[in-house]
């Protein structure tokens, strides 16, 4: 194994970690809609909220990077250049996420001025870390692009698959940088913060995963570099000429011109167009090959990814999307039903693929398979699936009875929150949260224990 | 051409992408002129020394905020400069006490507390508030509420106390007053129903 790789294994245990975590967070966050007394004034529903999605973002964001130092070198042949630089960053990110937990939990906010901001809450989403943190993030990120870029120049040679990497982290680095400014307009603050929300999760993530797939797939399916990397560039052609766009539907509402609603309403109602591909590509590759496969749990989760994706981001996403429904879905459980699916289908399932597509390597094995790896799968998915199910409920119920007949108001909004049908649906998410928190477990032992017994001889490329 | 060719793919991704940002650019530098405080969408922060309303325009088919005359947030008359500054001020309250993580703004936040865009027409605040604080305007409901949300329960989901200091509440009063009065295509429909102006 490279050092790279042994990095990427230390990444992926922190991801896991703090996958854990953000389940804990949600679960937690879940609690509060049943029982709004819990930890009141001690631990408010504000911070779970920030824990379970700010442990989301960056226990993704680590997956993505271990995923790119595991594939680097064996894209290269070559040990990834600075990798010092980067196994020292990789301690100062956990401690900077360890030090931001503290913060988080024992002194949550502080006064209205600019200290605050620097050094203890944000207070906008996703990117509530304290500002200290985020250039702490910055200085990673940056580590990380020159890794792959000085490797790739060491190495002298270019596949499409890095050309489509070194560029994607380009608009990476740089959108990130909008997780600084404090703007006193909240309409022109909201619209760089959806730059940096919406680019980077309907743009320069999707072509992340995008390349992380392509690898994934000629490593367990064996496909060809043409077929995927042809593939990749439909894909960067229709996610980035439909998202970039489709960035309008999220211009509906914060104070920009009426032209948003049509532009985001047409691009947005394109942006399935890519995840579509996305499905199509995956049951091209599994026919092409037979469904033969080398690795049965990375193949399975590749195929959720897939079809999670289309499901999920793109069909939901598709779902509520026109400005006409958006008027009155915006801003409730609705929204919340399609972002579990969306960032569980786009990126959670595939970041475990990578995850299995390690342990092979490290069991030493060339066949992977086994029962556990099915019951996590199962138990996640069903879930997930379930939580989804329970948020749209509620979601339909809060879009029917607080925003079209209650009008938004304080009193439309207790009700919608009291109505019997969100009230169902809150509890379902909560029973479903904890199916999927049990199947974090199964996943967890599995990573841990998958291919000990096998055996470590016999190419078994073998068709489920 | 040959679509079974990479290179095919390769240059539409790159066209594509270009073009779109490009789009994305231009659309960007109108969009910015529009929603600066004093934008076409978007008020001056002076507005607060002004009657706020929020009422159905049959021409543009949607729920527009409409401006009338003089109505003093707090019995007194901002100038621009200060009403900046009382903005300022709101803004990093909202920041630093985290409210985007249990509210929304114009519809983005937590969904676990009612949305904020246009909280400064609620009608709750004289049919609730007022009475139970016996403060005597809207605005003094308010602070008084955000000062100590534990003395006013209105439903088991409370509002946690985050230390609002008098200042601080009153900032974002008027926060809330300003953005009760950008224009957001109709969002949120049929605010109050009945409500006209405020």
């Amino acid at each position: 194994m490279y050092r790279s790789q042994k990095l990427a294994v230390r990444y992926f245990v922190a991801a896991v970690a703090l996958f854990g975590v953000m389940i804990i967070a949600g679960l937690l966050s879940a609690l509060y809609y049943l029982h709004p007394s819990l930890l009141f004034d001690v631990f408010n529903f504000n911070m779970a909220k920030i824990f379970h999605i700010d442990t989301l973002v960056i226990w993704l964001l680590m997956g993505f990077m271990g995923a790119v130092y595991w594939f680097l070198p064996q894209e290269l042949g070559r040990e990834v250049e600075g990798i010092w630089l980067a196994e020292i960053l990789f301690y100062v990110f956990c401690a900077a996420v360890a030090v931001v937990s503290v913060v988080f939990i024992f002194v949550q906010y502080g006064g209205s001025n600019e200290f605050s901001l620097w050094f203890i809450n944000q207070g906008r989403k996703y990117v509530e870390a304290p500002r200290w943190a985020a250039v702490g993030i910055v200085v990673v990120v940056l580590t990380f692009v020159y890794n792959v870029v000085a490797t790739c120049i060491k190495a002298r040679r270019m596949t499409g698959i890095l050309w489509v990497l070194v560029l994607d982290l380009i608009p990476l680095t740089l959108l990130y940088l909008d997780a600084f400014p404090a703007l006193t307009n909240m309409s022109t603050d909201l619209y760089w913060w959806w730059w940096l929300v919406h680019m980077w999760v309907e743009g320069t993530w999707e072509v992340l995963i995008g390349c992380i797939m392509a690898w994934a797939l000629m490593d367990v399916m064996g496909t060809s570099r043409r077929i995927v990397e042809t593939w990749l560039y439909i894909e960067v052609m229709l996610v980035l000429g439909t998202g970039i766009l489709g960035l309008g539907h999220h211009y509906f509402w914060i104070g920009t011109p009426q032209y948003w609603l049509s532009i985001g309403g047409f691009f947005s109602a394109l942006e399935p167009l890519p995840l579509l591909g996305m499905v199509v590509h995956a049951i091209y590759d599994a026919g092409a090959h037979h469904m033969k496969t080398n690795n049965r749990p990375a193949f399975y989760w590749i195929l959720a990814e897939a079809f999670g994706n289309f499901i999920g981001a793109g069909m939901f996403g598709f779902m509520m999307t026109l400005p006409q429904i958006n008027l009155f879905s915006h801003g409730t459980q609705w929204t919340v039903s399609h972002g579990h699916f969306a960032f569980w289908g786009a990126y959670g399932c595939g970041v475990i693929a990578i995850l299995y597509i390690a342990k092979q390597k490290i069991s030493g094995v060339n066949f992977l398979d086994g029962r556990a790896w099915k019951w996590g799968f199962g138990l996640l998915n069903f879930g997930l699936i379930g939580m989804v199910g329970g948020l749209l409920i509620a979601g339909i119920a809060q879009a029917f009875y607080e925003r079209a007949i209650g009008g938004s108001t304080l009193m439309a909004f207790m009700a919608g929150q009291e109505n019997p049908w969100f009230v169902s649906g809150m509890y379902a998410r909560m029973g479903f949260g904890l199916i999927f928190a049990a199947g974090y477990v199964v996943l967890v032992y599995d990573l841990l224990s998958a291919g000990k017994h096998a055996p470590k001889s016999a190419v078994k490329t073998q068709a489920p | 051409m040959d679509i079974q060719d990479p290179g095919f793919w390769r240059a539409g991704a790159i066209s594509t992408t270009a073009v779109m940002l490009v789009v994305l650019a231009i659309l960007t530098i109108d969009s910015l002129q529009d929603i600066r405080a004093g934008g076409s969408h978007v008020p001056k922060y002076d507005v607060i020394n002004q009657q706020i309303g929020y009422q159905y325009d049959w021409t543009r088919r949607m729920d527009v905020p409409v401006i009338g005359g003089q109505q003093l947030l707090f019995g007194k008359l901002y100038t621009e400069a200060e009403a900046h500054a009382l903005m300022r001020k709101g803004k990093l309250v909202i920041q630093s006490r985290a409210c985007m993580d249990c509210h929304t703004f114009f519809g983005n936040g937590a969904y676990y507390a009612p949305d904020l865009t246009k909280a400064w027409l609620d009608p709750a605040w004289q049919q609730i508030w007022m009475p139970m604080t016996a403060a005597k305007t809207r605005e003094d409901a308010m602070v008084m509420f955000l000062m100590h949300p534990d003395r006013y329960p209105t439903w088991g989901r409370e509002m946690p106390n985050l230390h609002l200091d008098e200042s601080e509440a009153q900032a974002v009063v008027a926060y809330l007053k300003w953005m009760s009065a950008v224009d957001t295509n109709g969002f949120p429909a049929n605010f109050g129903q009945t409500q006209s102006q405020q």
